[in-house]
């Protein structure tokens, strides 16, 4: 089986970072699973951690009155669910739900922010690659705000 | 007969010629593929890429460009989004709708053999693709990768749906179709459809793109296939004006030095990527 650090170096979050760095990251990691439905985390409940999936697909998901459950986002093998960890008041924003049995590695969030605090240069590492997950989805959710759909053809 | 006869006989090319409704089904709440035959019987045989003007008699003419398998009916699937194309869509089997072409160019199926091939469709922009998939699909053996990447804003507006369900049944194609929102109950992918390009299999250096959606989708998407090293001179994109006569004679669908009917409205994105930029062109 893999080990977190293998796991690690393969996603393109942490993919180039050194040795050291990678240790420090995977000694705040563990192997998880969820079924089906549930739940990974819940919007308001405290965020200390994150996780890399390594199987399977979660849906980011908020309760809209009238309308029920409404995915804001799919998020695939490979990719990481949860950043607000890493900035007070550490809250989760919306559920985040899996769509199939998910295979996920879940990093203790308080226990990295605590290397990065003593450790500048792994946080500046850590929240470099972060920054870049964060502008990529904004990118993308700015795409989904002009609604290019919208502007369709007859055919 | 004589030949200056037969010559006055002849329907030029901006005489619609009468095509009889054979099928209607209706794909989305705005929008119907309809199956003509030519009450001539003379078949037309448009490549994939190509349009028509349909003729609504009494109503006006738009272009729709073809959506049928290569070699089969002709085949049109038309959103409703005007007077024309809703009295289109409110044919019946029987009647009859005027079609002039087909025009334009066409997406280079047999010129891609060898290569990857990444199509990449937004919202209805999945029927000019259509026949392009099937003909690729019919030569498969002469391709690599394919993959087909769609998205549209929700999972009620995914068009062709059960033939994108049978399709991503194959073993030897990619399908992965992605949703702007949705509801709970819904299983698939919810994301931008440059994000299903940046996920898919294919070699960059060896792949040929087919783009066709509207055009701000077009324009995301031929940046995420930069992005993955897909040269701009192997992205092909199909263009959008106001079409009207079909023959480049009227000039309602130029764009900048090109006109649409005439010169696409299949193109290379290295060669509209600048016009595509420009404010009201």
């Amino acid at each position: 089986m893999e080990t977190i650090e293998q796991l690690l170096q393969s996603v393109p979050l942490f993919s180039g970072l050194p040795q050291p760095e990678l240790e420090l990251i995977a000694g705040c990691g563990a192997n998880v699973n969820f079924k089906e439905g549930e739940l990974l985390f819940h919007d308001g409940d405290e965020a200390n951690l994150f996780y890399v999936l390594r199987h399977g697909s979660v849906a980011l998901e908020t309760f809209v009155p009238t309308r029920g459950a409404v995915t804001i986002e799919t998020l695939e093998a490979g990719e990481v669910v949860g950043w607000s960890w890493l900035f007070p008041p550490y809250r989760w924003h919306f559920d985040a739900r899996a769509l199939s049995l998910v295979r996920a590695t879940i990093f203790d969030g308080a226990c990295l922010r605590g290397k990065c605090e003593a450790d500048p240069r792994l946080g500046y590492d850590v929240m470099s690659r972060f920054a870049q997950v964060v502008i990529e989805r904004l990118q993308w959710t700015r795409q989904r705000l002009i609604d290019v759909y919208g502007y369709d053809r007859p055919s | 007969m004589t030949a200056q006869a037969e010559l006055r006989e002849a329907p030029g090319p901006m005489a619609p010629q009468p095509f009889r409704v054979t099928r209607v089904e209706n794909e989305l709440s705005d929008t119907w593929t309809l199956e003509l035959e030519p009450v001539s019987g003379e078949r037309l045989d448009p490549a994939p890429g190509q349009f028509t003007m349909l003729y609504a008699f009494g109503i006006g003419e738009v272009p729709i460009s073809v959506s049928g398998d290569p070699g089969g009916p002709l085949v049109h699937t038309v959103r409703a989004v005007g007077a024309v194309t809703k009295a289109i869509c409110a044919s019946h089997p029987g009647d009859v709708l005027g079609v002039r072409g087909p025009f334009g160019n066409a997406w280079p199926v047999e010129a891609s053999a060898g290569a990857d091939i990444v199509v990449v469709a937004g919202g209805i922009g999945l029927a000019p693709l259509r026949p392009a998939v099937l003909a690729l699909l019919g030569r498969r053996g002469e391709y690599g990768d394919v993959a087909l990447l769609y998205g549209s804003r929700t999972p009620a507006e995914i068009l062709y749906r059960a033939e994108l369900q049978r399709l991503r049944g194959r073993f030897d194609l990619q399908v992965d179709v992605t949703v702007d929102s949705a509801e709970a109950g819904w299983q698939g992918k919810v994301g931008v459809v440059p994000k299903l390009v940046a996920g898919a299999r294919f070699d960059s250096g060896s792949t040929i793109a087919f783009v066709c959606g509207p055009e701000i989708m077009m324009h995301f998407a031929a940046r995420a296939l930069l992005d993955r090293g897909v040269p701009a001179e192997r992205i092909y994109c199909s263009m959008e004006r106001n079409m009207r006569c079909g023959l480049g004679h009227c000039g309602h669908c130029q764009l900048g030095p090109t006109l649409i009917c005439r010169d696409g409205p299949v193109y290379r994105y290295d060669e509209i990527k600048q016009l595509m930029g420009v404010h009201e062109l």
